[in-house]
Order: structure tokens, then C-alpha cells, then sequence
């Protein structure tokens, strides 16, 4: 068991024959993920490293696409987003990095009543290792296991999945949801599902300063989560009105400080750590 | 990215949202002989920083003559204004806004910005106008009013009115203030802001809605659309470092230690500045090389790091995905090259080519001490300088 995403799991990528879209889809079906063709509209028809190249997602979706994967530039890509959810896929992972923040706020409003699921944007995407890989993390790094990743953070996510496997454990499921102000799947969903997953036996939860989203994940936690959780919070050390890389780190008018989100991680009893190279360490000393 | 009030009041125009007018200058003659150019008996002189708490710091200065518009923009040109929201060294004016007076009977607040709760824009306005906002906010939340917006249908009309009585608006004051929301709402949206700010709004002795003050925060991610937006751009209000590495792409601020970072990934380098910290070093920067660097820009980021002064050392701590190890080897093969490395050089590379990369520093011949993991690499860039990690 894995949450969203398994084996069975049946791939398109959008911008498939862009410079990112080609590279990934390469990575994507060495891992062994079941790329079953990508979209880029005008290039119908064609091929690319064997798959089919369709114009429109409903192309896709008819045959047989459930997951899509967005490479498309920021200027199109909320049109992409919408294009998909519009087609019946179940989960549409977004890699893009770059999309204007209210152009995501339509996309949300537009999947609000879509039974859809939709990953990032500004993401690394999501990984049930050993099965299926949807996304731009190094694949290599992960194995099976029964720990479940949360992150709003790409690479710092890879230094996590690393320390688990250093220390003989492996991952359920890695979902990375990405680190824009407007996202789809926040941190309570992959909490929800995670706490739900049979194979899911303990949680690392990682954030970063801006926005308030750990501090409701918190409160989740406590009230609703029963496996152990290790958390860590990014940007202890970044200054107030920095935006620092990610368009939703940032800290403004006093609020969204590491402070605040590790003293709400621990009022709800998750273990935080304050080395982030100790997560792994964390996570043994309490199982 | 931010702009000047007056070059924000510029966009109001635009949207027909009402402000006062107003002239910019950067000397004493060209003030005065703005406030000649306006009329009038009485004038504010404003100085054009990108800070907010100007009237704390004493950036703005009433005039009832020319000669005192005179001394005023004289005062302010050149100095360095230290307001609440600047460092304790200030900022220097560069030019001053000259604007007409006005009879003011009630100052308001109105803000629009992005509620990430929500994940929709919220208009937020209070009776609590020209004091600062998140103090309304701690104190009396009650005295804010909220009123979220559709993004498909736009503010409504309806929505405008609740806000406009609930600000306790009168007669003619409500058409006016539901017609200035609208078209303030109407340049949130078409200019991709992440922020627009009014404080204070003031309802005049004739019933009119007047920006007094504007601030504007663009949502750096929708600059793609808006070149006019760039061209506002005063990189003399940033950090030249910072507009320096963005030019070559790189995400950099200066911060204020000792030890220069360069990381891959924004919470891969945040976590690398708070690792510095927590072992008793003081991180001279945040620098996020990102996924798809090559050498040259890794090179044009170890010499903006090195630029700093301050820098005693640089930990490089990538953990490659996009990134490749071998990429970043060959980046600081050439920055060697190219500029003395006078300072320790502390590298931890994981992930994506790493073997490669190691590899070929090591046959590189230069002196740098390699890390196991990020925790190892902080501890020796601080010993390296010699501090107790």
C-alpha cells in the first residue's frame, strides 16, 4: 500500500517535448514508472522515445491516462492544470515553477467541485518507491519502506528520504507539495492519507517559514493522527520581509516564523527536530 | 518586487483611483517649483523609500510655502530616513514626492491581498486608518472587516457596499467608496499584485475617497506580463549583490556572518543556514543555485559570495536531483580560476553524479575541505574560521 500513486498507475506528461518534460519522462520510465505518452498541442501524432504524443488531455484520458505530470512553463501552465482536471484525471502532479499566484487562485476555484487531485505547484511531485515515480527527485535515493514524507521543499525532502535510508528504513510514499503561497494537497491531506494508509507506520513532516499551513497541520495532528510524527521547520535563521527562494517563504507582519510553526508542532506532540540533519536520528530514537 | 508611492499612485491614475496630485523631484528647486506647478497653500513633501513608517521616521513634512517645500525636499534628499520597518543605518532618499493638500474628516484603512488560508484574494478595511495595521489586527481583529473575492466573478457590487457601511460611510461617501474598491480591485488582478495597501484612505470634507498613501507588492511571478511593472524597477533601493545574482538567475540574500552559502534547493538552503546557526556560525547568505545552474552560474555565485567582505568562509552543500554533482565540481573548478579563493572552502556533494563530482575536485588539485553530510560540512566551515562548533 502507498497513498495516490502505485504501480498501477497510468502517466501522461504535459509538456512532454520541452527541454525538463523530455529529460524527466526519460528519468520517470527507467524508475519504471508507466509513462503512457505525453501531450504537447500541435504535436498530435508524433512520437517521442516511444510513446505517443497526443493535442488535448481528452486524448489522453481515453486512453487510459489516470496521473498527469506538468512540465508546462509557467505562463500556460495553470491552463494546463485545468486542462487536466477537466479530462477526468484522478491525480495531476505539477512540477512547474514560476506560476502567478492568481492564476493558481482560479485553477483552485475552477478544480474546487472536480473530483481531482491535484500535487504542487513548484514541486518535486510524488514518489511510492520501488512502484512509481511521478516527478524530478532522484529516484536511486528512496526505497521501500513504511515511512511517510511530507515536504514544502524539493532538495531538503531528498536530505530526509537519505537519512531514513541510511538508517535501514525506507518510504511509503514521498509527496513534495511544493512551496508556492496557492498549492492543491496541503500538508492535513497527505496527513489524513497517511494516517489511513495501512502501510504508512510513522511520519516526517517538513515546513518552512510563511503562510500559516503548519500550524493547522498541527492542530490535525493532534487531534487526529495516531502514528508517530517527526517535524522540522526551515528558516529559523531568515530574516522578516525576505522572500527566501520559494514565492511562499517568506515572513511578513510578524507572522509565519519557524518559532511559531515548531512551538505549534509541539504542543501537538510531534517530535521536532532542530537539526536537520538529525531527522532520521529523530525518527529512530522514538520507534 | 516593490515600488515608490508615487510611481504606485501613477498606476492609480490609471485605474481611475482617486489620489491627490502630486510631483516627484529630486532637488530643492525642482520641489519647489512643483508645489508652484499644483497651487495651493498647503503641500506635503514625502520622501520616496521602499519602507514603510515614513511619518515615524520623519519622511514626511507638511508645508504652507514654497520656501518651506524648498528646506523640506532639502532635508530629506540625501538623508538616510531610519524608520520602524528599516535597518538601524536607514535608508537614503533619492527623491521626494511633492503632493496639494487636502480636508480630510475621516482617515480609513484598505488593503487587498492574497489570504493563503483561503486561497482567494481578501479585501480587508478598517475605521483604524494611519496607524499601523497589524497592531488593529492584534488588538481589536474585530475592528477589521474581511470580504473574500471569486476570482471568476470579481468583487461584487454588493460586497463593496457591505464594506463601505460597515465602515460607517454616509450618502454620497458609499457610491464612492464602492467605485474606488472596484477599480482598486480591478488593478489587483490585472497587475498581479500580491499586495495592495492604503493607509491611510481618507473620506475628504466633500465626501470624496482619496489614496492618500499607496503601497504596491508585485508578485514576482507574474512580471512576465507586465514589462511596464519592470520598468518601475528601482534597483537602487536593492541590494546590489542581490540584483546582481539575479541577473545570472541566482536567488541571493545577504545576510550578515561570517560563513558564504551555496545550496541547491530553497529549504535545502534555508536548513543550511539554520544548521550554521544552530552550531554556534552566523550565515553570511541565503543562495539557492536551483535545478537547472550550470558552471558558469555556479562560478558568477561564488564570486558574488566572495564580494561580501565579511565572507570567512563558504560552505557549498548541494544534494543533487535536477542538479548535477559534476555540475557544480566544474563550477568551482572555474570560479578558482578565475578569482582567488582566499578563503576556506568547505564542500558536501550527495546525490545526483556524486562520484563524478568528487572525482574531479579531488584531481582539480585545490584546497578544500570535504564534508560527509550537512551537519559536518557546518560544523568545519565554522572551526575553519576558527570558531567552537
Amino acid at each position: 500500500m502507498s497513498i495516490w500513486l502505485d504501480s498501477n498507475s497510468k502517466i501522461v506528461v504535459q509538456g512532454i517535448t520541452g527541454k525538463n518534460g523530455q529529460f524527466h519522462t526519460e528519468q520517470m520510465l527507467d524508475y519504471g514508472t508507466k509513462v503512457i505518452g505525453g501531450v504537447t498541442p500541435g504535436k498530435g501524432g508524433q512520437e517521442t522515445q516511444g510513446l505517443p504524443i497526443w493535442n488535448t488531455m481528452s486524448e489522453a484520458s481515453d486512453a487510459g491516462a489516470n496521473v498527469s505530470c506538468i512540465f508546462v512553463p509557467p505562463p500556460f501552465a495553470a491552463d494546463a492544470i485545468m486542462e487536466a482536471a477537466d479530462s477526468g484525471i484522478e491525480l495531476i502532479v505539477a512540477i512547474t515553477e514560476g506560476i502567478p499566484a492568481l492564476d493558481m487562485v482560479k485553477v483552485k476555484k475552477y478544480i474546487e467541485n472536480i473530483d481531482t487531485r491535484l500535487i504542487g505547484p513548484n514541486c518535486p511531485g510524488i514518489i511510492t518507491p520501488g512502484k512509481s515515480k511521478v516527478g524530478i527527485m532522484p529516484g536511486h535515493i528512496h526505497r521501500r519502506g513504511d515511512v511517510g514524507i511530507i515536504s514544502r521543499s524539493g532538495t531538503l525532502t531528498y536530505e530526509a528520504v537519505n537519512q531514513v535510508t541510511e538508517i535501514g528504513l525506507g518510504q511509503s510514499t514521498c509527496v513534495g507539495i511544493g512551496g508556492d503561497p496557492v498549492n492543491g494537497t496541503n500538508f492535513i491531506d497527505c496527513l489524513e492519507a497517511f494516517e489511513k494508509d495501512n502501510n504508512t507506520k510513522s511520519i516526517i513532516m517538513i515546513g518552512e517559514i510563511g503562510g500559516n499551513a503548519e500550524e493547522t497541520a498541527s492542530e490535525y495532528v493532534k487531534e487526529f493522527v495516531s502514528k508517530p510524527v517527526v517535524g522540522f521547520i526551515a528558516g529559523r535563521t531568515a530574516p522578516p520581509g525576505k522572500r527566501m527562494g520559494h514565492a511562499g517563504a517568506i515572513i511578513s507582519g510578524g507572522k509565519g516564523t519557524a518559532k511559531a510553526k515548531m512551538n505549534a508542532m509541539e504542543r501537538a506532540g510531534i517530535h521536532v527536530s532542530e537539526n536537520p540533519s538529525e531527522l532520521g536520528k529523530r525518527l529512530e530514537e522514538i520507534l | 518586487m516593490n515600488i515608490h508611492e508615487y510611481q504606485a499612485k501613477g498606476l492609480f491614475a490609471q485605474y481611475d483611483v482617486k489620489t491627490l496630485r502630486g510631483i516627484v523631484a529630486s532637488n530643492s528647486t525642482e520641489a519647489a517649483e512643483a508645489c508652484k506647478e499644483l497651487g495651493g497653500k498647503i503641500w506635503v513633501v514625502k520622501a520616496q523609500v521602499h519602507a514603510g513608517g515614513r511619518g515615524k521616521g520623519g519622511g514626511i513634512i507638511l508645508c504652507r510655502s514654497p520656501d518651506e517645500v524648498y528646506e523640506a525636499a532639502g532635508k530629506l534628499i540625501g538623508s538616510r530616513l531610519i524608520t520602524p520597518q528599516t535597518t538601524a543605518e536607514g535608508v537614503e532618499v533619492r527623491k521626494i514626492y511633492v503632493e496639494e493638500g487636502c480636508n480630510i474628516s475621516r482617515e480609513l484603512y484598505l488593503g487587498i491581498v492574497l489570504d493563503r488560508e483561503r486561497d482567494l484574494p481578501v479585501i480587508m478595511a478598517s475605521t483604524e486608518g494611519g496607524v499601523e495595521i497589524e497592531e488593529v489586527a492584534n488588538k481589536n481583529p474585530e475592528k477589521i472587516l474581511k470580504v473574500h473575492i471569486d476570482p471568476i466573478t470579481g468583487l461584487g457590487d454588493w460586497q463593496a457596499r457591505k464594506i463601505a457601511f460597515g465602515l460607517g460611510l454616509k450618502g454620497n461617501q458609499i457610491k464612492h467608496c464602492a467605485k474606488f474598491m472596484k477599480s482598486l480591485y480591478h488593478l489587483f488582478v490585472n497587475l498581479d499584485c500580491s499586495i495592495v495597501e492604503i493607509n491611510p484612505l481618507v473620506v475628504s470634507s466633500d465626501d470624496e475617497i482619496i489614496a492618500l498613501d499607496a503601497k504596491i507588492n508585485f508578485d514576482s511571478s507574474g512580471l512576465f506580463r507586465h514589462n511596464e511593472i519592470e520598468e518601475l524597477r528601482d534597483v537602487s533601493e536593492e541590494e546590489p549583490l542581490e540584483t546582481r545574482a539575479n541577473k545570472v538567475g541566482l536567488n541571493y540574500i545577504k545576510l550578515n556572518g561570517e560563513i558564504g552559502c551555496m545550496v541547491n534547493g530553497a529549504g535545502l538552503a534555508m536548513a543550511t543556514m539554520d544548521i550554521i546557526k544552530l552550531h554556534g556560525g552566523e550565515p553570511a547568505n541565503f543562495l539557492d543555485v536551483g535545478g537547472g545552474a550550470d558552471s558558469k552560474q555556479v562560478a558568477e555565485g561564488f564570486k558574488v559570495i566572495l564580494s561580501d567582505p565579511e565572507v570567512k568562509a563558504i560552505f557549498v552543500n548541494i544534494f543533487g536531483g535536477i542538479m548535477r554533482c559534476d555540475f557544480i565540481a566544474e563550477g568551482i573548478i572555474t570560479a578558482a580560476k578565475e578569482i582567488n579563493m582566499a578563503v576556506p572552502l568547505i564542500v558536501r556533494l550527495a546525490g545526483t553524479n556524486v562520484e563524478l563530482g568528487k572525482q574531479m575536485l579531488s584531481e582539480s588539485g585545490l584546497n578544500l575541505i570535504s564534508a560527509d553530510n550537512m551537519n559536518d560540512g557546518a560544523i568545519k566551515a565554522i572551526n575553519s574560521i576558527g570558531g567552537k562548533a
